[in-house]
C-alpha cells in the first residue's frame, strides 16, 4: 500500500488517529503462537553465513544480511466499540552488497538456505548492473567485527504478552470517562510493535536484538452543533521504547501545571479525563489575536519542533543532496559546518544526537549496518558542530567511523541514513515552568503537538498545537483558539532565552518519521525540557466556508 | 507468480473456502510485481524489483468476525489460515456494525490493465533513467528523481457466491532538476497506467527549464494574490478535500460537509458553479477497479455537479442506519474544466504568481480544511499577460473549499498523481509569509 493511500484509509475509518504504515504490510497472526516459532540464533547465524558466502563468491567486497521478524497488534476503539484487533507479523531477510564500488539490494520472505544464497546472488547482480550508471565508488568506513552479541530493550512486559483483552478493558475506561464527561466522540487505540532483528556482515558481527515500542493514544471530539463548531483534544501521551509498563501511572512520574504531564509512566484515564475537559474549554475559548508573542513551549509539543527543523536539516544525506526529489535538502550547508562558527541558536541551545538513551525509540545496540550505537554533540552553545552520517558518508566530513543511525524499517528494505534521537539539553540553572511563565508579560503557553509544516530546506515552519494558554504579566489568563506560529529556524533558536531544568526534561517522538523512495518509516523520540522563545510570530486560523 | 490470471486466482479462492465452517466467509487474493530505480547527484542510489502476494480469509460467526492473511498457498496452508481467521472470530467482540455479506453481483469489465505497461523490465527502467540523466549532464544540472512501475491484481470470493478479478498496471516517474550554484529549482511528476505514454526525456526538460528559469528569485511581499495553479499544484490542495466526501463524518458534525444545526450539506452548493467533479472507473487515462473493497460495483459517480454536491460516500452500515443511498469511496477524481492551455491562462492575467507545485501540506483546522504548505520548484511573477521573473517561495494558509468558490478560469485538464485537474486560475490565495529555501 502507497503510503498516500495509507494515510488516506487510516484518516477516514479512524478520525485522527494514524496508524504506521507497518501495520498493514504484515501477515496477521496470533500473537501467542508468534511468540513461540522464533527462529533460534545458531540457525539464523547458519542462514547469515550462507548469505554472505554467497555474497562473496559472486564478487562482492562487503555484505551484510538482516534477518528480521517484525510483531505488530493494533488495538483500535471508538466510543463502546472496539473498532478493530490486528495483530501482523512479517519475517525475511534482506542482503547488502558492494560490488564493483556500488551498492546491491535484495530481499525475500522465504528464508531458506537455497533461497538466502539466491537472494544475497540477486543483490550482487543488481550492484554490478548499477554500477556501469554509477559515479563514485562507495567509500565505507571501516568497522570492526564484534562476533557474536545482543542486546535487548529494557522492558518490564512486553505488550505482546498482555492480553487484547486487558487493553480493550482500559481503553473502553478511557472511552467511558470522555463520553460520561460530555464528550461527543472518542477514539482510542494502542500501537505495540516488537522487532527482532539478526545482523551478520562481513566485518565478522553477529548482532541479535529485540526492540519494543508501544503508543497508546486517543482523540476526544466535541462538537457544538447549535454553532456547527467542532474541536478535538488528542492525548498527551507520547509513542516510546518501551513495554506495556509505560501503562501503569506512577506519581513520580507526572509533571504537575495547568494539566497533568508524563515523564516514564502515562496515566490514560486521567489524561482522558483531562482531555474532556480540555476540549470542552478549547470550543468555547477566545479566537487569538495575531501579533509577536513570547512562546512558552511544552515538551509535549516543542519535540515535533525539533524533529522538523534540527532533526532534519542535520541529516547529511538531505545535505548532500540525496533526498532532492522527495523530502528535499538542508540549508545547513557544508560551507556552514566547515566554518565551525555558524550560529544555529542562542547560547541556550545545545542539541545532541543519541541512539542509546533508555526508554527512547531511536536506542538500539548497535544500527542496521554494525555499528555501536553512541551519542554525540550536532549544536553546542548555539553553534552547528555536526550532522548525522552513516558509514558510507562518514568521510565526507572527515570523521573515521559513522555515528551509527542507519535504519531500515524492515527486513524487505534497504537500510540508509535516518534520524537519531535529537533532543535539546536542559538548562543547567535550576528553574521551573513557573520560573519561566512568571516572567513572560504576552506570550502563550503551548502544549500537545498539532499542525506542522515547514519548507524542503527547513528554513520556514508553521506549527500548532493540542491546547493553548494565554499568558498575560507573568500569569495564566484562560485558554485561546486558533493558533498557529510561523518563524524561520535559525532565528526561532536564536530566540530561546530561558530554559527549564532537567527535572522537567520529557520525551516526545513518533512512529512515522517518513524520507526516502519508496517510502520507509522511522521511529524516533526527542527530548527537552519547556523553553521560551521571544518575539514568535503568531497566526489566527479560524476561517469561515 | 504474482500476477494470477481470473481462473488461476478464482482456482485459489475456491479451495480457499472449500474448508470455511464459519456462517460467512469471505476470502481475497492479491499480488503485485514490479521495481523502482532512484537516483540523485546525477547518479542511480538505490534499485529494487519487489514481487510479492498474499491471501486473506474474514469468518464470521454472528456479529463475531475475524481476519488472517498467509503468502503461501499449498492446500495445507489455505486450511490453516481459514482455521486461524476462525479463531480469531470466536475470541473477538460482537461488532454491532457488521453487515451480513453481499450476494452474486455484476461488475462492469475493467480497463486497468496495459500490456506495454505490464512488461517494463530493469532494462526499460534504466533506459528511461538514462534519458533523464543525459539532460541534466548536458545542462550542467544536478537530477534526483525516481520511477516505479507497478502491476497488479486482485481477487475476491465470498461464501455467498460473489467473485470479482482485477488487474492494473501503473507507472510513475518525478525529477527534481536543480542547478549547480542551488539557487534554482524545477520539478516535474506523472503517473499512468499505460507507459507509452511516458517521456521522461521531455518531463526532465521541463524540469529543467523550470530549474534554469527560477533561478535569482526576487522577493514579493506576502498576502492575497490571483495565482495560476498549475495541475499539479491543484492536485496538492484538492487531494485533502476528497476525504471530507465522507457521510458518516459529515452526519457526526465532525467534517467541513457537517451542517449547522446538524446533518450533511449533500445538496447545497459549496463551490463556484465552475466546478465538476466526478470519478469513472472506465476513465481511459484515471481507470480504477470497478469493484470495491467490501465488494460494492463501482460506476461512474458525479460527486460535485455545478458547485453543488451530490454524493457523499456511505459505507453499507451507515447506508442502513441513514435509510441512504449506499456509496463506496473513490479515490480517483476527475475535475471537468476548460479547453484553455496553461499558457493562455497566464496570457489573460494582469497582475498573479504562477505555482508549480505545493509541499508539505497540512490540515490546520479541520473544521474549514484550512491547509498550510509552501509552494516550491518554481514560483513566478506574472503581469501583463507575461512572466516577468521568478519569486521566493511563499507559505500559504488557504482551504480548498475557499478557493474553489474563489475560481476565475479553468485550463484544460490533465492527469497528475491518481487526480485529473485542470490548471486554475484563482483570486484571493493567501500567502502568509516567505520561505527562502529553494
Amino acid at each position: 500500500m502507497k503510503r498516500k493511500d495509507f494515510l488516506q484509509m487510516s484518516a477516514m475509518s479512524l478520525g485522527a488517529i494514524m496508524i504506521p504504515k507497518a501495520f498493514l504490510l504484515g501477515r496477521d497472526i496470533d500473537p501467542l503462537e508468534a511468540l513461540n516459532d522464533a527462529m533460534d540464533v545458531s540457525m539464523k547465524k547458519q542462514l547469515a553465513d550462507v548469505a554472505l558466502n554467497a555474497a562473496k563468491a559472486k564478487g562482492a567486497t562487503y555484505a551484510d544480511v538482516r534477518i528480521g521478524r517484525y510483531l505488530n497488534q493494533f488495538v483500535a476503539t471508538r466510543e463502546n466499540k472496539v473498532q478493530g484487533v490486528a495483530n501482523t507479523e512479517s519475517f525475511g531477510a534482506g542482503v547488502r552488497v558492494l560490488a564493483n564500488g556500488c551498492w546491491g539490494f535484495a530481499a525475500s520472505d522465504n528464508v531458506t538456505r537455497e533461497n538466502i544464497a539466491r537472494t544475497a546472488e540477486r543483490a550482487v547482480a543488481v550492484a554490478k548492473a548499477n554500477a556501469k550508471i554509477q559515479g563514485e565508488a562507495v567509500q565505507l568506513a571501516a568497522q570492526k567485527g564484534f562476533g557474536d552479541v545482543s542486546w535487548k530493550a529494557p522492558i518490564i512486559k512486553s505488550a505482546f504478552e498482555v492480553p487484547v483483552k486487558e487493553k480493550v478493558d482500559l481503553l473502553l475506561a478511557a472511552n467511558a470517562i470522555a463520553m460520561g464527561g460530555g464528550a461527543n466522540f472518542v477514539n482510542s487505540a494502542i500501537f505495540a510493535v516488537n522487532e527482532q532483528k539478526y545482523f551478520a556482515s562481513t566485518d565478522g558481527s553477529y548482532i541479535d536484538q529485540d526492540v519494543h515500542r508501544i503508543y497508546p493514544t486517543f482523540t476526544v471530539t466535541k462538537i457544538d452543533q447549535a454553532n456547527g463548531k467542532f474541536d478535538t483534544r488528542r492525548s498527551l501521551s507520547t509513542p516510546v521504547g518501551m513495554g506495556y509498563e509505560y501503562l501503569t501511572p506512577s506519581a513520580n512520574e507526572k509533571v504537575g501545571g495547568v494539566v497533568t504531564r508524563y515523564k516514564n509512566r502515562y496515566d490514560m484515564l486521567e489524561d482522558m479525563r483531562a482531555a474532556t475537559t480540555d476540549v470542552a474549554q478549547k470550543i468555547k475559548a477566545k479566537t487569538v489575536e495575531p501579533g509577536k508573542y513570547d512562546l512558552v513551549l511544552d515538551p509535549s509539543h516543542l519535540w515535533l519542533t525539533i524533529h522538523e527543523s534540527v532533526g532534519h536539516p542535520t541529516e547529511l544525506d538531505r545535505v548532500l543532496g540525496y533526498e532532492a526529489n522527495y523530502a528535499g535538502t538542508s540549508f545547513l550547508t557544508l560551507d556552514k559546518w566547515q566554518t565551525k562558527k555558524f550560529n544555529f541558536g542562542s547560547k541556550l541551545v545545545n542539541i545532541v544526537a543519541d541512539k542509546t538513551q533508555v526508554g527512547s525509540l531511536g536506542a538500539v545496540g548497535w544500527d542496521d549496518e554494525g555499528v555501536k550505537c553512541k551519542e554525540w554533540d550536532i549544536i553546542k552553545d548555539g553553534t552547528l558542530v555536526n550532522y548525522q552520517a552513516i558509514r558510507d558518508q562518514a568521510h565526507i566530513i572527515g570523521e573515521k567511523e559513522s555515528h551509527g543511525c542507519c535504519y531500515s524499517q524492515s527486513w524487505a528494505d534497504v537500510q540508509f541514513q535516518r534520524m537519531a534521537n535529537v533532543s535539546l539539553q536542559p538548562g543547567k540553572e535550576k528553574r521551573s515552568v513557573d520560573d519561566l511563565i512568571k516572567n513572560v508579560e504576552k506570550g502563550i503557553y503551548i502544549l500537545g503537538d498539532g499542525s506542522f509544516s515547514i519548507d524542503q530546506q527547513r528554513y520556514n515552519f508553521q506549527f500548532g498545537g493540542q491546547t493553548f494558554y494565554e499568558i498575560r504579566n507573568g500569569k495564566i489568563a484562560g485558554m485561546l483558539r486558533d493558533v498557529a506560529y510561523q518563524a524561520n529556524t535559525q532565528e526561532f533558536w536564536n530566540s530561546l532565552t530561558d530554559l527549564a531544568d532537567k527535572d522537567d526534561y520529557r520525551l516526545g517522538g513518533a512512529f512515522n518519521d517518513g524520507k526516502g523512495q519508496p517510502s520507509q518509516s522511522n521511529a524516533v523520540s526527542h527530548g527537552s525540557s519547556t523553553a521560551r522563545f521571544n518575539g514568535v510570530n503568531v497566526i489566527n486560523t479560524a476561517r469561515k466556508i | 507468480m504474482p500476477i494470477l490470471s481470473k481462473e488461476e486466482a478464482q482456482a485459489i479462492l475456491k479451495k480457499a473456502l472449500s474448508y470455511s465452517k464459519a456462517d460467512e466467509c469471505t476470502v481475497t487474493i492479491g499480488g503485485s510485481e514490479g521495481g523502482n530505480i532512484r537516483y540523485a547527484r546525477n547518479a542511480v542510489s538505490t534499485a529494487g524489483d519487489i514481487s510479492q502476494m498474499s491471501l486473506g480469509v474474514s469468518s464470521a460467526f454472528g456479529k463475531k468476525s475475524g481476519t488472517a492473511t498467509i503468502n503461501e498457498f499449498d492446500d495445507a496452508s489455505l486450511e490453516k489460515v481459514v482455521r486461524r481467521a476462525e479463531e480469531l472470530a470466536r475470541l473477538a467482540p460482537e461488532n454491532p456494525e457488521y453487515m451480513p455479506l453481499l450476494g452474486p453481483q455484476t461488475f462492469l469489465e475493467s480497463v486497468t490493465y496495459k500490456n506495454a505497461t505490464a512488461a517494463i523490465n530493469p532494462d526499460k527502467r534504466a533506459d528511461d533513467v538514462a534519458k533523464s540523466l543525459k539532460v541534466a549532464k548536458e545542462g550542467k544540472l544536478e537530477a534526483a528523481g525516481y520511477l516505479e512501475n507497478t502491476t497488479g491484481f486482485n481477487a475476491m470470493m465470498n461464501s455467498k457466491g460473489l467473485f470479482g478479478y482485477n488487474r492494473d498496471t501503473d507507472v510513475t516517474f518525478s525529477v527534481t532538476m536543480r542547478n549547480q550554484a542551488g539557487t534554482g529549482s524545477g520539478y516535474v511528476s506523472k503517473s499512468y497506467n499505460d507507459t507509452s505514454k511516458l517521456d521522461t526525456l521531455a518531463l526532465t526538460k521541463i524540469a529543467a527549464s523550470k530549474a534554469n528559469g527560477s533561478a535569482g528569485a526576487k522577493a514579493i511581499e506576502p498576502g492575497k494574490y490571483t495565482v495560476i495553479l498549475e495541475p499539479l499544484a491543484a492536485s496538492d490542495m484538492l487531494g485533502n478535500m476528497f476525504q471530507g466526501f465522507d457521510a458518516r463524518n459529515a452526519d457526526e458534525g465532525r467534517s467541513y460537509m457537517s451542517k449547522k444545526g446538524g446533518g450533511t450539506r449533500l445538496g447545497e452548493q459549496l463551490f463556484d458553479d465552475k466546478v465538476t467533479i466526478y470519478s469513472d472507473p472506465l476513465h481511459p487515462d484515471l481507470p480504477f477497479s470497478t469493484f470495491s473493497g467490501d465488494g460494492r460495483p463501482q460506476k461512474k459517480t458525479v460527486w460535485v455537479d455545478k458547485g453543488v454536491v451530490k454524493k457523499l460516500a456511505y459505507t453499507r452500515y451507515w447506508a442502513q442506519q441513514k435509510n441512504a443511498e449506499e456509496q463506496p469511496p473513490a479515490n480517483r477524481m476527475v475535475m471537468e474544466g476548460g479547453t484553455k492551455s496553461l499558457e493562455d491562462l497566464i496570457k489573460g492575467t494582469d497582475k498573479g504568481i504562477l505555482v508549480t507545485r505545493f509541499w508539505y501540506i497540512r490540515n490546520v483546522d479541520p473544521q474549514t480544511l484550512l491547509l498550510t504548505g509552501l509552494t516550491r520548484d518554481g514560483t513566478f511573477y506574472i503581469e501583463n499577460g507575461k512572466i516577468q521573473f521568478p519569486i521566493k517561495n511563499f507559505r500559504f494558509n488557504e482551504s480548498p473549499v475557499i478557493m474553489l468558490n474563489n475560481v476565475e478560469e479553468l485550463g484544460k485538464p490533465e492527469r497528475t498523481g491518481n487526480m485529473i485537474v485542470p490548471p486554475m486560475k484563482i483570486r484571493d490565495f493567501t500567502f502568509t509569509s516567505l520561505s527562502d529555501a529553494i
